[in-house]
């Protein structure tokens, strides 16, 4: 009896220590020979099934086992910095397209056609969506954007056209402003929300993210503040996400929205809600309309093992082949990278074409700032809020150029 | 029994009794079973509490980068995060925001904690059954009661304002969009979190104490408020001490309420040095400012641990 009592004794403790052990050694633990893992945000159900089946596809042509590990969008970058600290990064990393810069100039990827990847068949503004300074670090599967999303019945009853200039949006949307109906939502949320939905007005205005103070921003910005004076915007607009957004104009709250296509599956939920879809207005007739570009890029992060690294550049060549890209894009509404698979789906999805004219023009958020984007996103997004409840757009851009400059 | 004192009075005989354990034998094993039973619990103070904290502070010093995470090296920069953070106009604001909400909430969630508890302590039917229905804000998520609140609080739709507009009270207020009214209405929210827990603390330190002296006081012609004043406020008092210190480590740090309702914006009208901590450190990926922020959270925090220690020790004197 009192023997094995000492023996319990004994091994308690040894059982805890053999545990943190291999707790620890876990963290640096030998990556499996065929599996390969693609860290990405498809946390949602839908999207998780549909990268499933597209990996299992890529992996059965190429030989391995293609495995996914979701973590919520806002966590993939803190997640695989982690990952890189204990030299345990995964094979692929899937990052939000301007949070790629951050992870390349920290040095942590490999260049895409260094492992035989081509841009040949992509657009321009698309290779450089994922390229920074001149690399080429993301592939991406499809790309999305903003455009202006009505509601058909409600703008056929008030006899109202689809609005293409600033005028005309203004216009429409004071008509359309009836009762508890709001002309028109947008975010202008305290998060990349709102700087996303500022960037296309700031844009088709002329103005720059590298002088947020200079006279075309503030213009923008005036006319946000001109909607908002007239009723046309409710005043909750500083604290909507995009998905509020969507959420208001599904009830009837809104007859006009600007929002992107990763609403439509949500959208078509609702049989009754009969609704269209155009370029985001400019700010003159002729002017071109400049929007945002968004979504994610495959990237394969140096993981010093070079034979990995070049299987890993051929299921990223894989998943963002034009088939595949098709098949996702179908899916989730996005438009695809590749230009040849954008010109089959352009035909699939006719009712969606205005994205397809949308992306053609977008423009990319870390273009010319790169890393520095984060800096200056802070700082516009502190800045539109104030104008919209109060303060001047002149005053609060210049304080948004001073804080995005200081660093702080 | 007499070996002992024997030994106990008489150590420099040490020849003497062979067959009687050996006093130093006795006294270095006594001296480990002590050390058994304190190392474990130094081990997982310095490994999971002294470790973060010295790392946190020696990261404030540090330029720490994406970067860093790859190559392992984070030169010192001095005290160059902590005069750009101080330099930060945001700083001084956020400090300020965290100041107004702890004390805001505090005030609130004390003063409503205790009236509640002086009213349950009475006995009337369904006491139980209210009580509990009391505690349901605590039961519910932080994130949720957020997500619930921000509509609630929307101007537009939200319920809040359509039943004051029902009332004839306006039902226009910008609850959450007017930088003026945010900090305000986080409170509000924050103080309906934490009544419960105040309530529940100030309540069990109700029951203690004895119906006799209530009966004296009642002998003696003591009013209502007198018996309160008099009696009950002092009688509580260690708790609430609890509850006061309690409150503030939990209200000071507040990160993930304000990010679910107003995400630090109206421009930064309920930025907190919580919400300021996690935007230096998790969207601007600068981990040296981060560090300084919170550094100066802990030591907010540690004035008032201290002082809590200093309270009651000399309350157990």
């Amino acid at each position: 009896m009192s023997k094995r009592f000492n023996h319990c004794r004994a091994t308690a403790p040894l059982a805890a220590v053999c545990v943190l052990v291999a707790g620890l050694t876990g963290c640096g633990r030998q990556r499996d020979g065929d599996v390969y893992t693609v860290l990405n945000s498809s946390t949602d159900e839908t999207y998780h099934r549909w990268d499933a089946q597209a990996m299992d596809r890529c992996g059965e042509r190429l030989g391995v086992t293609v495995e996914q590990l979701s973590v919520p969008a806002a966590q993939v970058m803190t997640k695989a910095l982690r990952m890189a600290s204990s030299k345990s990064l995964p094979d692929i990393v899937q990052f939000d397209a301007s949070e790629m810069p951050t992870f390349a100039e920290a040095g942590g990827l490999t260049d895409l056609e260094t492992l035989g990847l081509s841009t040949r068949d992509i657009p321009r503004g698309i290779v450089d969506f994922g390229s920074y300074e001149g690399t080429y670090y993301g592939a991406a599967r499809s790309v999305n954007t903003l455009a202006l999303f009505y509601d058909r019945d409600v703008l056929d009853e008030a006899g109202v056209a689809v609005p293409t200039t600033w005028d005309e949006l203004r216009e429409a949307a004071r008509k359309l402003t009836r009762g508890k109906r709001y002309g028109l939502a947008l975010s202008a949320g305290g998060a990349e929300d709102g700087v996303f939905q500022f960037t296309p007005f700031m844009w088709s205005n002329g103005g720059d993210e590298t002088r947020l103070d200079g006279p075309r921003v503030v213009e923008a910005l005036d006319y946000w503040k001109a909607l908002l004076a007239d009723g046309s915007l409710s005043r909750s607009t500083v604290n909507w996400t995009q998905a509020d957004v969507n959420d208001q104009f599904m009830a009837g709250n809104a007859a006009m929205m600007i929002n992107g296509p990763w609403q439509v599956e949500t959208l078509n939920t609702k049989k009754s809600l009969r609704w269209g879809i155009a370029r985001i207005p400019a700010p003159r007739a002729g002017a071109d309309s400049v929007a945002p570009l968004g979504g994610t890029v495959l990237t394969v992060p140096d993981t010093g093992d070079p034979e990995r690294q070049r299987t890993a550049g051929r299921i990223v060549a894989c998943l963002a082949g034009e088939k595949e890209q098709l098949s996702y894009a179908l899916k989730s509404w996005m438009v695809p990278a590749d230009a040849e698979a954008a010109a089959v789906w352009r035909e699939r999805v006719p009712g969606l074409r205005a994205l397809a004219d949308q992306v053609a023009t977008a423009r990319s958020r870390t273009a010319k700032l790169g890393a520095g984007w984060p800096n200056v996103s802070l700082a516009l997004q502190s800045a539109f809020q104030a104008a919209l409840t109060g303060e001047s757009s002149g005053a609060a851009l210049k304080r948004a150029q001073q804080r995005a400059t200081s660093g702080n | 029994m007499t070996t002992s004192t024997v030994t106990a009075q008489a150590p420099a005989k040490p020849s003497g009794r062979a067959a009687a354990p050996d006093p130093a034998r006795l006294r270095r094993r006594r001296t480990l079973a002590q050390w058994g039973f304190v190392v474990p619990a130094v081990v997982f103070m310095v490994l999971f509490f002294g470790y973060p904290l010295v790392r946190n502070v020696v990261m404030s010093f540090q330029h720490y980068t994406p970067k860093t995470f790859f190559t392992g090296e984070a030169p010192f920069n001095g005290l160059g995060n902590w005069s750009n953070v101080f330099q930060d106009a945001l700083f001084g604001k956020a400090l300020w925001h965290t100041l107004v909400f702890t004390a805001g909430s505090l005030l609130g969630q004390f003063c409503l904690g205790l009236a509640l508890a002086v009213f349950f302590s009475r006995r009337f039917p369904l006491n139980g059954v209210l009580r509990s229905l009391v505690l349901l804000p605590w039961l519910v998520p932080m994130v949720v009661s957020g997500v619930v609140w921000r509509r609630i609080l929307d101007q537009d739709t939200g319920v809040l304002n359509a039943f004051l507009g029902t009332l004839g009270l306006g039902g226009d207020t910008p609850w959450l969009t007017s930088p003026g009214m945010a900090l305000l209405s986080v409170i509000l929210v924050n103080i309906w979190i934490g009544v419960p827990f105040n309530m529940v603390i100030l309540y069990g330190g109700l029951q203690e104490i004895p119906r006799e002296l209530y009966e004296a006081a009642a002998l003696d012609g003591a009013s209502a408020w007198r018996t309160f004043r008099s009696l009950t406020l002092p009688m509580l008092r260690p708790v609430i001490t609890v509850v006061l210190v309690l409150g503030f480590m939990s209200t000071v740090k507040i990160l993930d309420l304000i990010l679910a309702l107003t995400d630090g914006g109206p421009a930064d009208a309920t930025q907190t040095l919580g919400t300021l901590t996690y935007q230096n450190s998790f969207v601007r990926l600068d981990f040296g400012a981060g560090a300084v922020v919170g550094n100066v959270l802990i030591l907010v925090s540690a004035v008032f641990a201290v002082l809590y220690l200093r309270a009651s020790r000399t309350e157990g004197k």
